[in-house]
């Protein structure tokens, strides 16, 4: 039997952190200003999902990454034009309206219909990753109901690591209160794994892994199916940037301990 | 009309952790406003110390699913014991702590509700008897107020954003919500907890002060020389000395995928920021750290902001901190660690 694992990670697209964002309403909801204009990233902790997945199918011969992603179709192509340079997977594209305003339970519905109908999906061999948190949204939903969607109980969160064991088992670390990682192990996939960071960096862009991929990204975009997401009893009263932006007061040319004793009582609580 | 349930579990020392009896104020208040009635929903391997610690706060039942299958955190148990308290109390509201046991599963228990759920709420109340709650979207950037039709609606509090519920002691009638634990759901088996490997723990979510020690620590200084001993000797005596809490910028494998060494005390849990914590303390102070957009977003919830840096022109400086001082960390927390002294 092989001992490869089927690895189907779930990852949206959200604009580049760097960029400012601003809410505006729509008669479809709030969206962000110039939403369409934003360029966009694969969101951050479903990138490490993703490089974690790639890793993990190097060293486990006869297994298979997917990328499942539902975003704006243009959007999509965009950022895999990037992503598709980084590691191997085969894009499952889904074409429908990306971002944080968006229902959590309907974005799982699209990602659990996409998963199901991925060709030659051995159950007994899955496992499902993705970030535990998007970086739009930051509910830490999506993927749990995928999972209960797919009827898999063994689901892990804030995972940061993953050792496979030679029976199959493995262990995973997830993040919990007090800067410590919970340990626990599973007998078997198949599993929800919602990554945090992990362990690996972004890896180099390689123009062969580029070349490979796009032979399936571009038909994969093409045949992607344009659906809706439904917000049943969802109303947004309003939503708002902070008002708070500071007057700093800066401090420069002065004496170190000036400085060091106004911090001091400032920690104390003087000033 | 409405009915509320406040759902936690016990900690490692059989009792609820703060940010449950946070959670538990904020139910019982939202059940008041709304004038209906609130159950409490305890999980745990043996739940009545829990219980009897909360005996007063006016739930009209304290159910119960307990026993060694709950006694860790896990999805498959987990998942079974949130969906039968909600069924048993058959709450159109629930209320529940952003633990990381509770983040793991009320998603999957909303979904098998045929509910919802909205996490990390900051504030919720009942204005002219419609539920709403207040989160953040986009990694803190923008704040929301939102209201669900659909029931019953899973409402995860964020840690930090209530008072706890305080009161008397008092023996509680618990009534046991049985729950059957398939195999399928005991694949997974809880192994210990993981501390970071460094000799102490850096990170204390009750401290008033967080300490962020950004990467220029580890970078070329004046001299052309990097000092990583002397960083992380000036950083680990301030530590004991304030009790602060040590927050990071960037992901460690960011900064050792560039190539960069790193301070040795630093785990993935310290990071401070877009892909990293947003934690809760009164004041914080950054130093050698740029105040970047994506790291400055995890200081949302930090009331007074200081930083030190050699840039006049960091990100502190454009408005979101209150003092920048412009200068040399490590001769200010030398200075700093000398007056603490
Ligand atoms: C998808 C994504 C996610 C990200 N997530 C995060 C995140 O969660 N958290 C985060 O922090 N960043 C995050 N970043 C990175 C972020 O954009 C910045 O790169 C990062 O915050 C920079 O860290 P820094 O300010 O510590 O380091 P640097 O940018 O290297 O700045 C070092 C600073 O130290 C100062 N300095 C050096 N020596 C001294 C000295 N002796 N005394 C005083 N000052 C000195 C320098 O003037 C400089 O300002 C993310 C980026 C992306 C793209």
């Amino acid at each position: 039997m092989s001992k490869g694992y089927h690895i189907v990670v779930c990852g949206g697209i959200v604009p580049d952190p760097l960029q400012r964002l601003e809410p505006v309403s729509t008669p479809s909801g709030p969206a962000l200003r110039n939403e369409m204009m934003l360029p966009a990233v694969l969101d951050p902790w479903a990138a490490s999902a993703l490089y974690e997945a790639a890793a993990l199918a190097k060293k486990m011969p006869e297994s298979k990454v997917w990328l499942v992603a539902a975003g704006p179709k243009a959007k999509l192509q965009q950022v895999m034009m990037v992503t598709g340079q980084k590691v191997p997977f085969e894009l499952v594209a889904i074409d429908a309206p990306a971002g944080g305003f968006t229902e959590s339970f309907a974005v799982a519905g699209l990602l659990a219909a996409a998963i199901k109908s991925i060709p030659g999906l051995d159950y007994s061999r899955l496992l499902v990753f993705g970030g535990w948190e998007s970086a739009s949204r930051g509910a830490g939903s999506t993927l749990q109901a995928v999972g209960e969607l797919l009827e898999i109980s063994a689901q892990f969160q804030g995972v940061d690591e993953l050792a496979v064991a030679e029976d199959g088992s493995f262990t995973v670390l997830e993040r919990v209160e007090g800067g410590r990682h919970q340990v626990s192990k599973c007998s078997a996939a198949p599993a929800v794994l919602g990554w945090a960071t992990g362990n690996l960096a972004e890896p180099p862009n390689n123009p062969q892994v580029g070349m490979a991929n796009m032979r399936a990204i571009m038909p994969a975009l093409q045949k992607a199916k344009a659906e809706k997401l439904s917000a049943e009893g969802l109303s947004f009263q309003h939503v708002a940037l902070p008002a708070e932006q500071r007057e700093t007061r800066i401090v420069k040319d002065t004496p170190v301990d000036v400085i060091a004793n106004e911090i001091v009582d400032w920690l104390r609580g003087a000033n | 009309m409405e009915r509320v349930l406040f759902l936690g579990h016990t900690g490692e020392n059989g009792e609820l952790g703060r940010a449950a009896l946070e959670a538990l104020h904020a139910a019982a208040g939202l059940a008041e406003e709304l004038g209906c009635a609130f159950d409490a929903g305890l999980v745990g391997a043996d739940v009545q110390k829990a219980a009897n610690n909360i005996g007063s706060c006016g739930a009209s039942s304290f159910f119960a699913v307990s026993g060694v299958d709950f006694a860790e955190a896990r999805y498959g148990s987990d998942v079974l014991a949130a969906e039968a308290l909600c069924r048993k109390s058959g709450a159109t509201i629930v209320i529940a702590a952003g633990t990381s046991r509770w983040m793991r599963v009320l998603a999957g228990a909303a979904l098998r509700l045929g509910g919802r759920i909205d996490t990390h709420a900051t504030a919720l109340g009942a204005g002219q008897g419609a539920v709403s709650i207040s989160r953040w979207y986009y990694r803190q950037r923008m704040e929301a107020q939102l209201s669900r039709a659909v029931r019953p609606w899973i409402i995860v509090l964020e840690p930090g954003s209530a008072p706890a519920w305080q009161g008397e002691e008092k023996a509680a009638a618990l009534v046991d919500v049985p729950v059957e634990v398939t195999d399928a759901a005991k694949r997974t088996s809880f192994a210990g907890y993981r501390a970071p490997q460094a000799s102490e723990q850096t990170i204390r979510p009750d401290a008033e002060l967080l300490f962020v020690a950004g990467a220029g620590w580890t970078k070329k200084q004046a001299d052309g020389n990097i000092h990583i001993e002397e960083a992380s000797k000036l950083i680990l005596d301030f530590m004991h000395k304030s009790n602060a809490s040590l927050g990071s910028s960037k992901s460690l494998v960011d900064l050792q995928g560039e190539g960069q060494a790193v301070l040795p005390f630093l785990t993935h849990l310290n990071q401070i920021g877009q892909t990293g914590a947003t934690p809760r303390h009164a004041k914080g102070f950054a130093t050698c750290c740029h105040g970047e957009e994506p790291h400055v977003v995890g200081w949302r919830f930090i009331n007074e902001r200081r930083a030190v840096n050699t840039n006049p022109n960091c990100g502190w400086a454009q408005g979101k901190a209150d003092v920048l001082y412009v200068a040399d960390a490590f001769a200010v927390m030398a200075k700093v660690n000398e007056l603490l002294s």
